[in-house]
């Protein structure tokens, strides 16, 4: 308890990067640097509390868990840091406060959720999450990252007032805030489930993430690969594991992106994409929600967050060094940044999951669950999805950025500091494939799986192998699509093009609504003022002075009206 | 590194190698599945040399498609900045 009874977990982060402004210079690299190896100093302290809920504060009659421990909340902890951490090194030559507060704030909050033990404590975090990063789209700084980052932060402050609804609902049906496995079947619940499938980009929900991401600055986005979509990975798997309708969704998250990813000329998009995809695998994990396929999301995750920052950092140099992320203005920069090329190619060995790198020890324990349970078409797309992945990261972005056609660009090497977050991050890359022990340990549930087996070995260098072998064949034959400045359409176009051409022409039927009925309304009123006129008006037929006999006529026609009427009834 | 400087890679028969030696070990890794008893999930996964022939295909059908996909979906560089 030592640990938490000064802070709860991360509040270092947070707090500490409040003071970044007043620091300058050298010692505000070594300040940010501390911050983390603190904040991980008090998470290790963690390791040896009882495990349940601790730091628990009564607000307004409820009661809130600011720290639960448990082994799932632990591992993503401990990724979460070292990932932080290595971002931090990445981003140690920028010199904008605002970016360093931005990212210490964001991954502050995302390890902060994941030790959140109610719904209401996780949902202030999400949002924070989403206040904080939407900071490092915008330090960007120009007109098409302000769009993007405001698209950005809509979506995701929306996911978290579905979470909060949810919360409400939730609570208003059981009187219980805690936020253990929920499951569907409650509208509080499938409203809690649609706010983490949008922060997890479910498909349909999903555009935010290839929309923003690349619109971030060259080290923002190493921050933003990191935390928001493992957030909502981690809350799947405690609330929903074993929810049988995201086998199917983690499958078709994992092979829509790849059409996608081979058309994509932003390579940082291309990684978006990519990162899309590898979220389908692990959703399909929490889906099948036994022991092996939950120890497969999580360890897949860890993994994932060191090969995806890795890509991220070494578009992220290329982008910084050559000024621009364009696949058809890139080609021969080995040339130029080979260390770069270097951890970018162990970063693609790893997420494609060859022998020896840190995807093949993760990604195959979900495919095992998988086909232990015998769902063969969920088999095959994982396998499918799984070519997909040597496609657009294996070899897409390697070989368009560093070989390829010579582009004639000749640049610098990538700075120290970013050499060093990647060298880090590629050594842990092959440390994990090579010795997965470690990682395996740090699992949820007792790990009984052997990645390298003969049949897994073999099976595994076939399908790469032959996969780059197609893309050889492609290649020589020209068959491969040239790479074309473009955008691609994709879900965002509904809300960028499709719904503002609705509303403008829903606008524009009510202008034309609205201006018939005035023009006939001004006409009728018209019409009847003329009619008053007429008839009261000086010259008008009522206004003239009748004779008494007239009017009795009338009235006797009227009363003869009257009783004629009557007996007719 | 100075740009005029001639890279292995540069010389295209060096790249001609280079593929030929990727389909040998291919061919290799293809003879491989006589040489080991397949522990597998599924019968499809026994078939001689199958991850070899769907990993190919997989990879052939999304570049094929991709490329399909994009007289639809690709628009001008500028399309949403208009």
């Amino acid at each position: 308890m030592s640990s938490l009874s000064v802070l709860p977990p991360a509040w270092i982060l947070i707090l500490g990067a409040l003071l970044v402004p007043l620091i300058r210079g050298r010692s505000r690299i070594a300040y940010v640097l501390a911050l983390p190896v603190l904040s991980f100093v008090q998470l290790l302290g963690l390791f040896g509390v009882p495990e349940g809920a601790h730091l628990q504060v009564e607000l307004l009659g409820y009661t809130l868990t600011l720290a639960r421990v448990d082994k799932l909340s632990l591992v993503f902890g401990v990724i979460f840091h070292l990932v932080a951490f290595l971002s931090i090194i990445y981003a140690a030559h920028v010199k904008d406060a605002v970016q360093h507060i931005a990212g210490l704030v964001y991954a502050g909050a995302g390890i902060a959720a994941v030790f959140a033990g109610d719904l209401i404590t996780l949902f202030v975090y999400w949002e924070l999450t989403a206040i904080a990063s939407v900071f490092l789209i915008w330090a960007r700084r120009t007109e098409r990252s302000y769009r993007a980052g405001m698209r950005y932060l809509i979506i995701q402050v929306g996911s978290g007032v579905l979470l909060l609804a949810g919360t409400i609902l939730h609570y208003r049906a059981t009187g219980s805030l805690a936020f253990d496995h929920l499951g569907l079947g409650s509208l509080g619940t499938d409203l809690i489930f649609l706010a983490f499938g949008i922060k997890c980009a479910f498909p349909f929900l999903h555009n935010w993430l290839q929309d923003a991401y690349p619109e971030a600055t060259v080290t923002g986005t190493v921050f933003l690969s990191a935390f928001t979509t493992k957030l909502a990975v981690y809350a799947l798997a405690r609330g929903y594991a074993g929810t049988e309708i995201l086998i199917p969704i983690g499958v078709i998250m994992t092979i829509f992106p790849i059409f996608f990813a081979v058309i994509e000329n932003d390579l940082r998009r291309v990684l978006a994409y990519s990162l899309n995809n590898q979220l389908g695998f692990m959703v399909v994990g929490i889906g099948v929600g036994t022991e092996m396929a939950l120890n497969g999301t999580v360890s897949h995750a860890f993994a994932h967050l060191l090969y995806k920052a890795l890509l991220f950092m070494s578009m992220g140099a290329v982008l910084y060094r050559a000024g621009t992320i364009k696949a058809s203005e890139l080609g021969g920069l080995y040339k130029s940044m080979p260390l770069t090329a270097t951890f970018c190619i162990i970063g693609a060995l790893s997420i494609s999951a060859f022998p020896l790198f840190s995807g093949f020890v993760s990604k195959s324990m979900i495919i095992s669950a998988v086909g232990e349970h015998h769902l063969t078409l969920a088999f095959l797309g994982l396998m499918f999805a799984s070519a997909g992945v040597m496609e657009h990261s294996g070899i897409k972005i390697p070989f368009f950025a560093f070989f390829a056609h010579d582009s004639g660009i000749r640049c610098k090497e990538a700075p120290a500091n970013m050499l060093i977050a990647m060298g880090v991050t590629a050594a842990l890359c092959i440390g994990i494939g090579v010795v997965p022990g470690p990682l395996y340990s740090l699992l949820p549930y007792e790990v009984e799986y052997q990645p390298y087996t003969a049949t897994h070995v073999m099976t595994s260098f076939q399908l790469l192998l032959w996969a780059a072998l197609a893309f050889a064949v492609l290649i020589r034959t020209g068959l491969y699509p040239a790479e074309t400045p473009s955008v691609n359409l994709d879900f965002d176009w509904t809300y960028r093009r499709l719904l503002p051409r609705v509303v403008g022409a829903v606008g524009r039927g009510f202008r034309w609504v609205e201006g018939r009925v005035l023009d006939r309304a001004q006409r009728n009123i018209g019409k009847f003022l003329d009619g008053v006129y007429r008839h009261h008006g000086p010259p008008g037929v009522f206004a003239r002075t009748w004779p008494t006999g007239s009017t009795v006529l009338w009235i006797a026609v009227m009363l003869a009206a009257y009783l004629l009427l009557y007996y007719l009834r | 590194m100075s740009p005029g400087r001639k890279h292995w890679l540069d010389e295209p028969r060096n790249v001609t190698r280079l593929v030929w030696t990727l389909a040998s070990v291919c061919v290799a890794l293809v003879i491989g599945d006589l040489a080991y008893h397949k522990h597998v999930h599924f019968g499809f996964e026994a078939w001689f040399g199958f991850y070899g022939f769907f990993g190919f295909a997989a990879f052939f059908f999304i570049v094929i498609a991709g490329k399909h996909l994009r007289k639809i979906l690709m628009r001008d560089e500028d399309y949403y900045d208009e």
